[in-house]
């Protein structure tokens, strides 16, 4: 296997202030594979942002290395890290769009910093709003574009100088959610077509479960669990992964009695799993939460199940669920 | 009363008043657009943080704005007679209206790039824009509308500065509103030159305003 794209060792950001210090980040390593969508996921204050900010040197770790595409960022001179930005786009919060400047000079702005003709700019800006599905907005102002719009103008130019990275921090948490997930569709898209590494910073699993197929857990500064979203979701191996992972049925419950979590980790789409399991325990249970979806045939997600207050009944429920392979686990409350 | 020669006088005066303003408006920021630039960069919380120089000049500048403007004038005579010959006359008034007015604006552009968002900023440093272009790429575009608007405030108060001039050797409507309104008793003089400065003061910020308007694509 190559090398990976980017790779952050023991990387370390300290905030220091009059009397305290502060670590934003401590001893975090992660590696990140050409053409993966890695996601960072963790609270706010987590550190996850920092994090982002010092793959392209917006923030000047205190210690560790970020090595992209084998060279350390943090050793570069000045003129050397305008290059190394330039094979790496960014996309914000809050856009970030020149105010100023319409939505086609906006696209050409990082290729007139990097001194391409004006022509062969434009006719690439044009490429870029087509691709991002704003071809007749060219001559638009910001002011004049909703926030999706907005975005996606900002991912038409943070695409334009042909770069191998693509750094999201919080790109979809001003936006509703039908205009995330048509934006979280396009940054696919541009993953799939173009082959650009994605690395996605966001406090919300779904952002995680539609795109990523990497993620890293971050609280208070450091890694706390990384792998495949698969491995992540369907075997949380810490407290911050499962809140995380089982946050949103938490919330519908209220901590109810005798929850448990069903998981769905490709089994055929088309086995009646729960009305089998009503039938040979016979059981009534209430399903509190369902979050799945069917992929080329298989189930994947989860439901949060809430079984009758008979220890007999949950016995029973389990031994089915042993024999037949469920991935069924008592949730602890709280 | 209204004679030919004092409808000249006043014409000559308008001239003078308006060259001194914008000429003096020109070189003043010609140097104070340097001096505000520096100030945003290399403020603490700046792109490029110099503290040391950043206090420097901050101190220069206010230092300079708290001089009452009379004083000044009076003190860069010797300045003013190195570089223009003559302490007299518009283009000697030039001088000390430069030096009044360039920190003064100095301190209406900084004030102006300080509202550009920090955002915007850090998103093209995150495309690989180089220190000059982020002034002149990001910066002075993006905060144009203000900074035109600002230099409405410039010219205005450089107005003022020059009417002033007119007690120490300035020419233009000030000159007349001293010499024949003041000394001499003739009110109406006086009346006219104010009434013209309110005219010409109109003038300038309404141009100001509408250049704002026009340069602002966020108010569409």
């Amino acid at each position: 296997m190559a090398e990976p794209i980017i790779q952050i060792q023991n990387l370390e950001k300290r905030f220091v202030s009059k009397n305290t210090e502060v670590y934003a980040l401590r001893g975090v390593s992660l590696d990140i594979e050409q053409g993966d969508i890695f996601g960072i996921i963790g609270k706010s204050g987590a550190g996850k942002s920092t994090l982002v900010r010092c793959i392209n040197m917006l923030e000047r770790p205190t210690g560790g290395a970020v090595l992209v595409e084998g060279k350390d960022m943090c050793r570069l001179s000045n003129a050397e890290l305008c290059t190394a930005r330039r094979s790496m786009g960014m996309i914000f919060q809050q856009f970030n769009l020149l105010m100023q400047r319409t939505t086609e000079e906006n696209v050409c702005f990082p290729l007139e910093l990097a001194g391409v003709p004006k022509h062969e700019a434009k006719k690439r800006a044009a490429e870029l709003l087509q691709l991002v599905g704003l071809a007749e907005r060219v001559r638009s102002y910001p002011s004049q574009l909703s926030g999706g719009q907005k975005q996606r103008v900002a991912i038409a130019r943070a695409l334009a100088t042909n770069p191998k990275v693509l750094l999201c921090d919080e790109a979809t948490s001003a936006l509703d959610p039908a205009t995330t997930d048509s934006v979280l569709a396009l940054i696919k898209d541009i993953n799939t077509r173009l082959g650009i590494t994605v690395i996605v910073i966001t406090h919300e699993m779904s952002v995680i479960e539609k795109i990523c197929n990497h993620v890293a857990i971050i609280n208070r500064g450091t890694i706390v669990e990384s792998g495949t979203v698969e491995e992540v979701f369907f075997h949380p191996k810490t407290e911050e992964a499962r809140r995380l992972v089982i946050s949103e049925g938490q919330k519908t419950t209220e901590s109810g009695k005798n929850l448990f979590r069903l998981l769905f980790n490709g089994r055929s789409s088309f086995e009646p799993v729960i009305a089998n399991l009503v039938r040979e325990c016979d059981v009534a249970v209430n399903i509190m939460f369902a979050n799945t979806k069917d992929i080329g045939g298989q189930a994947f997600g989860q439901m949060l199940l809430q079984l009758p207050d008979d220890p007999e009944v949950i016995a029973r429920v389990l031994a089915y669920a042993k024999a037949k392979e469920l991935s069924l686990e008592e949730m602890s409350n709280g | 009363m209204v004679n030919e020669a004092l409808l000249w006088m006043l014409a000559e005066g308008v001239y003078d008043t308006l060259y001194m303003t914008l000429v003096s408006t020109l070189f003043s920021y010609f140097f104070g657009m340097f001096m505000g630039v520096a100030l945003v960069v290399w403020r603490p919380s700046g792109i490029r943080p110099r503290p040391v120089l950043y206090g420097v000049l901050d101190v220069l500048v206010n230092l300079t704005r708290s001089f009452p403007f009379l004083i000044l004038m009076i003190a860069v005579i010797p300045v003013t007679r190195l570089l223009i010959g003559t302490t007299i006359g518009n283009n000697a008034t030039v001088v000390p209206l430069v030096i009044a007015a360039a920190p003064f604006v100095a301190r209406l552009i900084e004030s102006s790039l300080l509202e550009v968002d920090s955002g915007v900023v850090e998103a093209a440093q995150s495309m690989g824009a180089t220190m000059p272009q982020l002034i002149t790429k990001v910066l002075i575009p993006e905060a144009m509308p203000s900074l035109i608007n600002g230099s409405a405030i410039a010219a205005t108060t450089i107005l003022g500065y020059s009417a002033m001039s007119g007690a120490v050797g300035g020419g233009g409507l000030g000159k007349l509103a001293i010499m024949y309104g003041y000394n001499r008793y003739q009110t109406d003089i006086m009346f006219a030159t104010v009434v013209l400065l309110i005219i010409i003061v109109q003038i300038l910020q309404s141009i100001g305003n509408w250049m704002t308007k026009r340069s602002d694509k966020r108010i569409l």
